[in-house]
């Protein structure tokens, strides 16, 4: 799960990882308000406007401009930014709309780097990655230039040490702004470690973290990922979520209890098991590239999903208005195949089936399941495999062209 | 021959009486594995089909029943300590089935797993569990479709897996054991410590070996193939057309960068001698055409 920079920024403060000031602002009234009280606050006017969007490069795509003339001038630039398609390398061609802002102190920059905290898990621990290239695109500097970042791993039963901070350090070349630069990293490291760990993120991401004129140190961004899996222990996270970030589908799916994602094609997919859904996907393209046929979604409704899930997932997709014709793909452990039956069946006569159904049923109950299908008296094709079924897939498809 | 579980593994189960433990309990009781205890904290003393004892402990039902290995249903939020449970219980086997444990808590298990230098060993979390066919079935996977025989299966992901033994089951081809290691980021079991086994293992012919997008086990797993491995390896690498950056169903299942897409992860396996399915609908007759020559 990702949250806004000024989202993550109140979690960096609780504990106790410096940042500037700064407030978020939804409206351009409160963008100004917000530079009028942080100039009041800091004595200076230059203050940073900041388009709020999960996705990375957000000043590249013009979505982040600093205001020196104070209130007026931030709101002519809330203005701007407020309500903008903000394209990035991360969001895609379409961009992503602009309704929130973060209203920040300007301060001067004696150098940017780069930090991040994450899950490596090729060696099982928490590594510690920094780079004197702050501001660029890690995953650039990590292709071109390797020797330029150093990583640590952090033993999770000893924790951080802070030898290993200052192994970071020595590496940044912060003693040359004075022991205060160094000794402040690694406050800052050891603060970050203990909110990474506590509040059970997968990834913190500070591009840049900044050493001021005045030799601090300070994130002045802040890119954090929880945990999905640990939302059971942090029911305060639901408040961070901004459903406009969502896909709705996905978020509908999330509700219902399934793995969903959204994807470019023509072809709905209704599988049980992850590697199951991505494998009939990747069939799919494989036999019907050549012919535009792709999948729409990637579906996987469990092991222990009901009828009434089976239903659910089954209406969303045939709800999706670019699905041309559904591939249902299920091999029965502990999911029956009758449950996926009835359910499909269920979907079907509540909404009607207007595209071309072929359905591949293996494992438990597959008997009991391919007769509710064929008594159902619906159009649904059956499929022997699944490359037979992604066969009947592309020629239903083409079919309807 | 098989590799981990034959038909002398004795069995306890954590959360037996939960509705998944019991439940699976059942089917592998039916299937004839050799259920010998299960451990609920507050249900000890109490019997499970009228014929399993309960302990409220771990370590109590491995010293009164001799259990081996340990099956963990056990949901998400006390499941880590379920494993830690079983290491501290000294089991050489714990399979923990569970879905949704939060990474933190797993790079602290594999961190005391790393520790105990292969006095025990975890399959899993996450996974569909482990099988030798007519023998012993630890997990949830459908039972019906293995048969006995000499090809061994190892897989990220559990319904790939019964794919892949519902293709060699077709063609008249049994399997000596077929394992899924689970589809999270930090876990037990790699495909490495796998693969190790089947080729020490006389019963084991041919390997198909199934993978996903994200992370380095594939890999690693080539290299160790490339390596040392004299018996024929297929593999499928699910995910080619997943996007980017977002989660695919399994935590783990998620590109971030390197060489963990399905493509730079098909061109390692191929360049270390593995043949990889073009499509999932061929793993078993990749690895027949393989052994035929």
């Amino acid at each position: 799960m990702k949250i806004h920079e000024y989202q993550g920024k109140q979690v960096f403060a609780r504990y106790g990882v410096p940042i500037p000031k700064g407030y978020p602002a939804f409206t351009v009234a409160e963008a100004g308000a917000a530079a009028t009280k942080l100039a009041a606050e800091t004595g200076s006017s230059v203050v940073v406007v900041k388009a709020q969007i999960h996705a990375g490069g957000r000043g590249k795509g013009g979505g982040v401009k600093v205001a020196k003339g104070g209130a007026k001038e931030a709101e002519e630039l809330a203005t701007r930014i407020l309500g903008m398609q903000l394209v990035t390398h991360q969001t895609g061609p379409a961009g992503q709309k602009v309704k929130r802002l973060y209203i920040e102190q300007g301060l001067e920059i004696e150098r940017e780097l780069y930090l991040a905290a994450l899950v490596d898990r090729d060696s099982r621990r928490i590594a510690f990655m920094a780079s004197t290239e702050g501001g660029m695109e890690i995953e650039k500097v990590a292709a071109e230039t390797p020797e330029k970042i150093l990583t640590v791993f952090v033993d999770p039963i000893v924790g951080l040490s802070p030898f290993q901070s200052r192994q970071l350090a020595y590496s940044l070349g912060l003693e040359k702004h004075g022991k205060e630069t160094v000794a402040g990293f690694a406050k800052l490291c050891a603060s970050l470690y203990e909110m990474f760990v506590k509040e059970d993120c997968s990834m913190v991401e500070i591009n840049p973290l900044i050493v001021t004129k005045q030799g601090g140190v300070m994130a002045l961004d802040a890119k954090v990922t929880f945990d999905d899996n640990a939302e059971f222990r942090h029911p305060e996270w639901a408040a961070l979520v901004d459903e406009a970030e969502e896909d709705a589908v996905e978020l509908e799916a999330k509700a219902a209890g399934l793995n969903y994602v959204s994807l470019d094609g023509n072809v709905g997919c209704l599988v049980n098991g992850a590697g199951l859904a991505m494998a009939t996907m990747d069939i799919i393209k494989h036999v019907g590239e050549k012919h535009g046929v792709a999948p729409a979604n990637f579906l996987d409704v469990g092991g222990g999903a009901n009828e009434e899930q089976v239903t659910k997932a089954f209406s969303m997709i045939l709800k999706s208005p670019k699905v041309r014709a559904i591939f249902v793909n299920i091999f029965g452990g502990i999911m029956k195949c009758d449950v996926i039956a009835n359910g499909v069946v269920a979907a079907a006569k509540n909404l009607g089936l207007k595209v071309p159904v072929i359905v591949r049923l293996e494992g438990t109950n597959v008997e009991l399941g391919r007769k509710i299908l064929n008594d159902s008296g619906l159009r649904i094709e059956a499929a022997t495999t699944m490359f037979d079924g992604a066969s009947k897939i592309v020629k239903a498809v083409g079919g309807a062209q | 021959m098989s590799i981990l579980v034959n038909k002398s593994t004795r069995i306890v189960v954590q959360g037996i009486t939960g509705s998944a433990g019991s439940f699976h309990a059942k089917q592998c009781m039916e299937y004839g594995s050799q259920i010998v205890a299960g451990s609920t904290p507050g249900r000890g003393g109490t019997m499970f089909e009228g014929k399993v004892p309960v302990f409220n402990t771990l370590s109590h039902a491995v010293r009164e029943t001799n259990a081996n290995t340990s099956m963990i249903f056990v949901p998400p939020p006390g499941a880590a300590d379920a494993i830690l449970e079983a290491f501290d219980a000294g089991v050489a086997l714990v399979v923990c089935i569970t879905e949704g444990i939060p990474v933190s808590d797993m790079l602290r298990v594999r961190r005391v797993l790393d520790t105990l230098k292969g006095k025990t060993r975890l399959i899993g979390p996450n996974c569909p569990g482990i099988i030798t066919p007519g023998e012993c079935k630890i997990g949830i996977m459908p039972g019906h479709i293995h048969k006995t025989g000499n090809i061994g299966v190892v897989s990220r992901s559990g319904t790939l897996t019964y794919e892949a033994v519902g293709q060699l089951t077709s063609l008249g081809v049994g399997q000596s054991t077929c394992i899924g290691i689970g589809g999270d980021p930090v876990a037990g079991m790699d495909f490495v410590d796998v693969l190790e086994l089947f080729q020490a293992d006389p019963n084991t012919h041919g390997v198909i070996m199934i993978g996903e997008i994200g992370g380095g086990a594939e890999a690693r797993g080539a290299d160790y193939i490339k390596a040392h491995m004299t018996k024929p390896v297929a593999g499928f690498i699910a995910g080619a057309t997943a996007p980017a950056g977002k989660r695919m169903g399994h935590a783990g299942a998620i590109i971030s960068g390197g060489g963990d897409t399905a493509a730079a992860k098909i061109k390692k396996l191929e360049s270390c001698g593995i043949r990889v399915a073009p499509t999932p609908s061929d793993m078993a007759s990749t690895l027949m055409a393989m052994m035929k020559k």
